[in-house]
């Protein structure tokens, strides 16, 4: 098993890679690897809102994952949430992703994920804050590609316009850089030590 | 080359050079194109017009023979490769069959007749728990991985039943690899400190044999550091142990 810990602001996200193991022979598929995602909340035991961010995050990681190499066996990708400050969804995205680096897993590419809220008054905030997520009229969490900046997965809560929308998903994918630019950077210090 | 690449990065051959003048992708060497074969190793798959990165490490070349390019990560799950030399644990005998457990996603399974001078009637003493090291001789993701304990001549060469005592412990892949290059800094510095049997698994096993328990858990501790530790660090470490 393979962890690794990912903070940004107060929200922070633990990570943990098992695979390729053996799979059950119920959830054995015969041509590509079974990835489960498991997330655990801080507090209480998981419920439906954490069963469908695992439904999510299972299907951006599948995209990525190239799991033909790896046919009949299992992937598992438990998510540990440490403490929540807001955009915790884009932290998971952003831990998962790490957890699959490090563990050293095949990609297609890389993916990072960015949340934006929609103030009452249009105004784009990224990475908000608990605060900010409950004061805005919608928020919208991306999960972006690093090869074309092309979107994975789109999550929206609350109501927002075609436009906004459009607008936001610009914001994000330009912020996505500085994502990809830090997991290159803590990369070239991890491989500098060796 | 040399480089720390990540995966989704896309690595020009050198035949289309010209056609692509900027963006993501790097460049594979900077020299004249290289000709003949490219060997496409762990770490990069061919698509397209390059090829495509999907393991982060450091970009390696070898130039000579037909020359290859691979991506050198650290990794501690194993993933059977054809050829590799691995120690295994013996944990169910299946009739004419042993399986072992490699640490991989699945048990390879070991023929009784794989062992040098064995035959129907002169059976090797195997039992549930002994310790194996051997190679695969069938290893890929479509079928259950094959291990032999002779080589191509039929002669064991170092492989075979692993002896009584001795101490079996994991570590990463990069660290096996380190162990394994030739005339390894570390494997020279241990053998003056004391005499020791050593058996290196490229499934990240490590199985160490020194004369008294206390010596044995030293040379498991100096290993399991290795990895973390610079060169300067090893060498006072191991200077303070000989001191004492």
């Amino acid at each position: 098993p393979i962890p690794s810990s990912l903070s940004a602001g107060e929200t922070s996200v633990l990570a943990g890679l098992y695979g390729p193991a053996e799979a059950k022979l119920s959830k054995e598929l015969p041509d590509r690897a079974a990835l489960e995602v498991l997330l655990r909340p801080k507090v209480g035991l998981p419920g439906v809102l954490e069963r469908s961010r695992e439904q999510q995050l299972r299907q951006t990681c599948e995209a990525v994952v190239l799991g033909v190499l790896h046919p009949r066996t299992a992937i598992t990708l438990v998510l540990q949430v440490v403490s929540d400050a807001g955009s915790l969804l884009s932290c998971c995205l952003n831990a998962a992703c790490m957890g699959l680096l490090d563990a050293g897993l095949p990609l297609s590419s890389l993916f990072c994920g960015v949340t934006c809220a929609l103030g009452p008054d249009g105004t784009i905030t990224l990475d908000p804050t608990a605060r900010q997520e409950q004061e805005a009229r919608a928020v919208l969490t991306f999960a972006i590609d690093s090869s074309e900046r092309k979107v994975l997965m789109a999550t929206t809560k609350g109501s927002c316009s075609v436009e906004e929308m459009q607008q936001c998903l610009v914001m994000a994918q330009r912020a996505a850089d500085t994502i990809f630019q830090f997991y290159r950077d803590s990369l070239h210090r991890r491989y500098s030590k060796s | 080359v040399g480089q720390v690449v990540l995966p989704g990065d896309l690595l020009l051959l050198p035949a289309h050079y010209s056609e692509d003048a900027e963006g993501e992708r790097l460049r594979l060497s900077t020299g004249a194109a290289p000709v003949g074969r490219l060997l496409c190793g762990p770490g990069l798959r061919r698509s397209g017009a390059g090829l495509l990165v999907t393991k982060c490490g450091l970009l390696r070349h070898r130039p000579a023979g037909p020359g290859a390019y691979w991506v050198d990560s650290q990794q501690k799950r194993y993933v059977p490769v054809k050829g590799d030399h691995v120690i295994g644990i013996v944990t169910a005998k299946a009739g004419d069959v042993f399986k072992l457990d490699v640490g991989g996603s699945e048990l390879a399974s070991l023929s009784y007749l794989a062992f040098e001078g064995a035959t129907k009637r002169n059976r090797p003493n195997v039992q549930v728990g002994d310790l194996i090291y051997g190679q695969f001789l069938v290893a890929n993701k479509d079928m259950e991985p094959e291990m032999v304990c002779i080589d191509s001549g039929g002669k064991s060469s170092g492989m075979g039943i692993i002896g009584q005592d001795g101490f079996l412990f994991k570590v990463s892949l990069g660290l096996i690899r380190k162990l394994l290059a030739p005339k390894c800094e570390i494997i020279q510095e241990l053998s003056q400190l004391y005499p020791f049997e050593l058996v290196l698994g490229m499934n990240g096993r490590i199985w160490v044999k020194a004369k008294t328990v206390q010596q044995t858990l030293i040379i498991v501790n100096i290993l399991e550091a290795c990895e973390y530790m610079t060169a300067e660090q090893r060498r006072q470490a191991l200077a303070k142990l000989s001191g004492n």
